[in-house]
């Protein structure tokens, strides 16, 4: 018995290794970077260079602005949508559904392409309206990252619940304040992790729509182009730090399921 | 006489698919009473609940409640709360929160709120639960506190939709119990759903029987259960021996191979449907009894046999304290108290049929050609032609019986006696119109019921022809 | 009043999400450089789209990448994730947990991280493509171990010790019983591996050769820059690939409804 549960076992042993080689090490590398300097030696400066630095500082900000009015949109847009879909007795429900869905399986960047046409036609110059433009190109790409999280959630509530607490009193509006918004909290978590990262660091719907504002990713994506691997690091670390924040915060809330991010592909 | 609390007048319910879920529904319930709906899954029942709590509105039909209809109230009006079948706690409140969440629609100080919670965790037996999440909860445990989040709001009735379905069998009968009591302290009207015959016949004051949409019978438990108004309710409340028969004379009764006196004053020649409860039939010597038989079978049940007897076609199930052996030659007679005669509804025959040792169909030694798999829910045909069950297990032709049932319109009359499934003798004929209706006395000390346009004789040898796609099975017992 | 107002909004949701794309597949086939001005009816978008050498192997390359990089990782992700299921608590949370990194982790993130490690620490040149391929496979394969979990998890412990009790080596037992049970998720994972990869530009930009172009990065570059030519036979390219997504969920769906139908 010993013998063939080791056999099951070490199915596991080459991803553990994958993992330990190409997930555990580059991050252990990545922190080892962020606080050496081209010589090698310790310091503190990558760290404290960001933090005082007003142009990074900035860039910071800027990168939340645009994240979370990004998510509040997309939340504003595929909550309703979620909501109606889940409640719905179309015929073909199922056919509907993946109508939302399926713009995820197209290369993001030829769906960007196509945005950018249609926005030059309305706007003329696309670079006068940078905030806009970034924040309805990742509206467009993520949207659907959204919708499908909240939607699972809403679609397997109990609908006793709702009927027990119509039944004790509450009328629709209650009833949807109090019971359904609040269980669907797991799915607009898992939506906003899936959203509001993307948009503080997915820099090149930014570059497509002649963007030349800056967020987090671009920093990453300019400290590579300059061979600084130090710089990059830092930046990356403290993108690593937003994540870890994010998931603490959001601990308990997410779905039995455990997995906030990347369940809602599944 | 208590006043009426609720009543439902002409309610039908058709869903958009067309399907009649409840149709012409009349009822009324007394303030007080703990009135169940009995029925198999898909009767109706759980609609019917459904559009009193208000979550289901009729499509025809008034609800009058305190003689207000209000049929098109939403469930946030009524007066009335429910008990759901998986309790419908809120996940995501505390056993306080969801017992407070009715009196906060209505808006109570909080002071009040917190008495009242304390007052109904008392009554449910399950002081300081107020901070407890639901899911460290026990099933039973979720009952109690589904209970009280619907008593909590004093409703004037308080609908019970298979609350103890999701228990086990000793819980079941522990709340059971509770429920009962509760409900006289409480003096709130129950109305309650379930399957289960057992446990409406335990707890209700009333029983209102349904099948198909309609109501078959209303009365007390003890009305349902000894004076059941068709073979339905006869079928589905306790276990019972139901015959067709025909009345021979004043009180008396042929059906089951012999006649029987009973108390019924029925017409003679009157068809009928006769129901005798396994515990009223007593075993004797051959001599005395109205019919005879050899014993196939015996089960040991725990409190009482469970005995089969074979009587030409017919059988017979009977509980006793005292077991013959199997193959005895013993005499069945009945009490005439205990035999319930029903004018029989359609008179559709129905009769014993034999898996053979090929497991294909037989009846009088001739086999039926149809599919023994379709009637055995999720049975298929093995490689050497035995049957196996949904669990993959082999059936045992002798242990198994199957019921067909055919309307005496399908069944064809002959003189070629061999062209039928059975043949017999002509031993009533009533006109009914535009037929006849035959009642032929097989050797199988068998009566069945043929009708045909033209007119035989009394005393007519005939034979039976039944077209095998014209019967419905039935799995009767393994 | 609620219905009509729920079912605008719903048709509003898919305007956004559909306008651009059709408006861009409606303008494939026209001789247009700029969407407005419609002119004449044209394939030469569609001629450039399959004659270029350039976009013809940036497209093979993408998908050749694509499969190879899912492969793996299905292959890894699978083996990992009965290897997780089967395991002491500590090792099963373990990678589950390290599982976790690359799928909530930002894109930009990963790529530059692997970048680092395998380019700039161990040496390995981009042009040899295992950075590349290491890469993709590490965005993939956390997918894979996360469809088929669930799978071995609703699976009935037993049939495992049965097919043993029946004589099965354990290799048999695995082959022949766990594998079947799981399959579906190993498919889905498969597919979504495929998907991953082919949408991926991050990963690829911080690891591919120079002289290499996925879909993504080759658009990206394009749109950058000013050849109209190019341009226009991306917007094609968009067509071919809204056609093939388009097929592959009606597939799919019929696929489901005669499953469900034969039931």
């Amino acid at each position: 018995m010993h013998a063939l549960k080791l056999t099951r076992k070490s199915l596991g042993i080459p991803y553990a290794l994958f993992l330990l080689l190409f997930v555990a090490a580059p991050l252990i590398v990545l922190v080892y970077y962020a606080f050496t300097n081209g010589q090698g030696q310790f310091t503190v400066s990558n760290l404290t260079g960001f933090f005082t630095d007003p142009n990074t500082l900035g860039t910071l900000c800027y990168s939340f602005a645009i994240a979370v009015t990004t998510t509040v949109v997309c939340l504003l847009l595929a909550y309703p949508t979620a909501y109606i879909l889940a409640k719905s007795n179309f015929k073909r429900k199922s056919v509907v559904v993946m109508l939302f869905i399926m713009p995820m399986w197209i290369n993001f960047s030829l769906r960007i392409t196509a945005l950018k046409e249609i926005l030059t036609l309305i706007e003329g110059n696309l670079a006068y309206y940078p905030f806009l433009n970034a924040v309805i190109g990742m509206t467009y790409d993520f949207l659907p990252f959204m919708i499908l999280p909240i939607y699972n959630t809403i679609v397997k509530l109990d609908e006793s619940l709702i009927e027990a607490a119509k039944d004790l009193g509450a009328d629709e509006r209650s009833a949807f304040f109090k019971i359904t918004l609040p269980l669907s909290v797991p799915g607009i978590v898992s939506g906003i992790a899936m959203v509001f990262l993307p948009a503080m660091t997915n820099y090149v719907v930014l570059d497509m729509l002649y963007n030349s504002t800056y967020i987090m990713g671009s920093l990453i994506g300019s400290y590579f182009a300059a061979y600084n691997w130090h710089g990059g690091s830092m930046i990356a670390l403290i993108l690593l730090g937003i994540i870890c924040a994010f998931t603490l915060a959001t601990k308990g809330m997410e779905d039995e399921d455990g997995s906030a991010a990347g369940g809602a592909l599944l | 006489m208590r006043e009426k609390i609720i009543e439902l007048q002409n309610i039908t319910k058709t869903y958009d698919n067309g399907f009649t879920a409840v149709s012409d529904f009349n009822l009324y319930v007394k303030r007080g009473e703990f009135i169940t709906f009995l029925g198999p899954s898909g009767c109706g029942k759980t609609t019917t609940l459904r559009m009193i709590a208000g979550f289901e509105l009729p499509t025809e039909g008034k609800i009058l409640l305190n003689g207000k209809d209000i049929a098109n109230l939403p469930p946030y009006e009524r007066p009335i709360n429910t008990v759901f079948q998986r309790y419908a706690l809120f996940p995501h409140m505390n056993i306080y929160e969801n017992i407070a969440f009715g009196l906060r629609q209505k808006k109570m100080s909080e002071d009040v709120i917190k008495k009242k919670v304390k007052k109904v965790l008392e009554l449910v037996d399950l002081e300081g639960f107020e901070k407890r999440s639901v899911a460290t909860l026990s099933g039973g445990q979720q009952q109690r506190i589904a209970i009280a989040r619907a008593v909590v709001n004093e409703p004037e009735i308080l609908l019970l939709d298979e609350p103890l379905g999701a228990l086990d069998l000793k819980m079941r009968k522990e709340m059971q119990l509770e429920l009962k009591e509760m409900h006289e302290r409480l003096g709130i009207t129950f109305i309650y759903v379930t399957h289960d015959q057992e446990e409406a016949l335990t707890m209700s004051d009333t029983i209102v029987v349904m099948s198909k949409g309609k109501i078959q019978q209303i009365g007390t438990p003890e009305d349902i259960y000894n004076e059941p108004k068709n073979a339905f309710v006869a079928d589905f409340i306790g276990e019972s021996n139901i015959f067709n028969g025909i009345m021979t004379g004043k009180l008396k009764a042929r059906f089951g191979g012999g006649e029987f006196e009973c108390v019924d004053d029925i017409e003679e020649g009157t068809l009928i449907t006769a129901v005798v409860r396994p515990e009223d039939v007593i075993i004797t010597t051959p001599q005395e009894g109205t019919i005879r038989g050899t014993v196939t079978s015996v089960i040991f049940k725990g409190i009482h046999y469970e005995i089969v007897v074979e009587s030409g076609k017919n059988e017979m199930v009977i509980q006793s304290v005292r077991a013959p052996k199997v193959g005895e030659y013993v005499g069945m007679k009945v009490d005439p108290d205990n035999i319930h005669i029903m004018i029989a509804e359609d008179n559709t025959n129905y009769f014993m049929v034999d898996i053979n040792s090929d497991h294909r169909l037989e009846f009088n030694g001739k086999i039926l050609d149809t599919s023994v798999t379709k009637i055995i829910k999720g049975s298929r045909r093995l490689e050497n032609g035995s049957i196996a069950d949904s669990a993959g297990e082999v059936i045992d032709p002798q242990r198994t019986k199957i019921s067909a049932a055919i309307h005496p319109r399908n069944i064809q009359m002959t003189d070629d006696i061999s062209a039928g499934n059975v043949d017999g003798y002509i031993s009533n004929l009533i006109y009914k119109g535009d037929h006849y209706s035959y009642v032929i006395h097989t050797d199988l000390d068998q009566d069945f019921i043929a009708d045909d346009e033209y007119l035989w004789n009394m005393g007519d040898h005939v034979g039976l022809i039944m077209p095998v796609d014209k019967m419905t099975f039935k799995l009767v017992r393994k | 009043m609620i219905k009509q107002l729920s079912r605008i909004f719903i048709l509003f949701v898919l305007v956004i999400l559909y306008a651009p794309i059709l408006i861009l597949t409606v303008y494939s086939f026209t001789n247009a450089t700029n969407i407005g001005a419609i002119r004449g009816f044209s394939l030469h978008n569609y001629v450039t789209l399959f004659t270029t050498p350039e976009l013809r192997d940036m497209i093979i390359g993408t998908v050749v990448l694509a499969l190879v990089a899912a492969l793996l990782a299905t292959i890894l992700g699978t083996m990992g994730a009965i290897g997780a299921f089967y395991s002491k608590r500590q090792v099963s949370s373990m990678i589950d947990t390290l599982n976790q990194v690359p799928v909530v982790n930002a894109d930009v993130v990963t790529g530059f991280s692997i970048c680092i490690l395998l380019v700039v620490v161990l040496g390995i040149s981009k042009d040899t493509f295992i950075p590349l391929v290491i890469g993709h496979v590490t965005l993939c394969a956390p997918f894979v171990y996360l469809s088929v979990i669930p799978k071995l998890k609703q699976m009935d412990a037993s049939i495992y010790e049965a097919a043993l009790d029946l004589g099965a080596t354990p290799q048999t037992a695995l082959r022949k019983i766990v594998i079947p049970q799981i399959a579906s998720g190993i498919v889905s994972g498969f597919s979504l591996a495929v998907t991953l990869s082919l949408d991926d530009y991050f990963i690829a930009t911080y690891t591919k050769p120079a002289t290499f172009d996925t879909i993504s990065t080759y658009v990206v570059n394009a749109t950058k820059g000013a050849q109209t030519t190019i341009k226009t036979a991306l917007w094609a390219l968009s067509a071919v690939i809204f056609v093939i997504v388009v097929l592959f969920v009606v597939v799919s769906n019929l696929r489901a409804e005669n499953e469900e139908a034969a039931d």
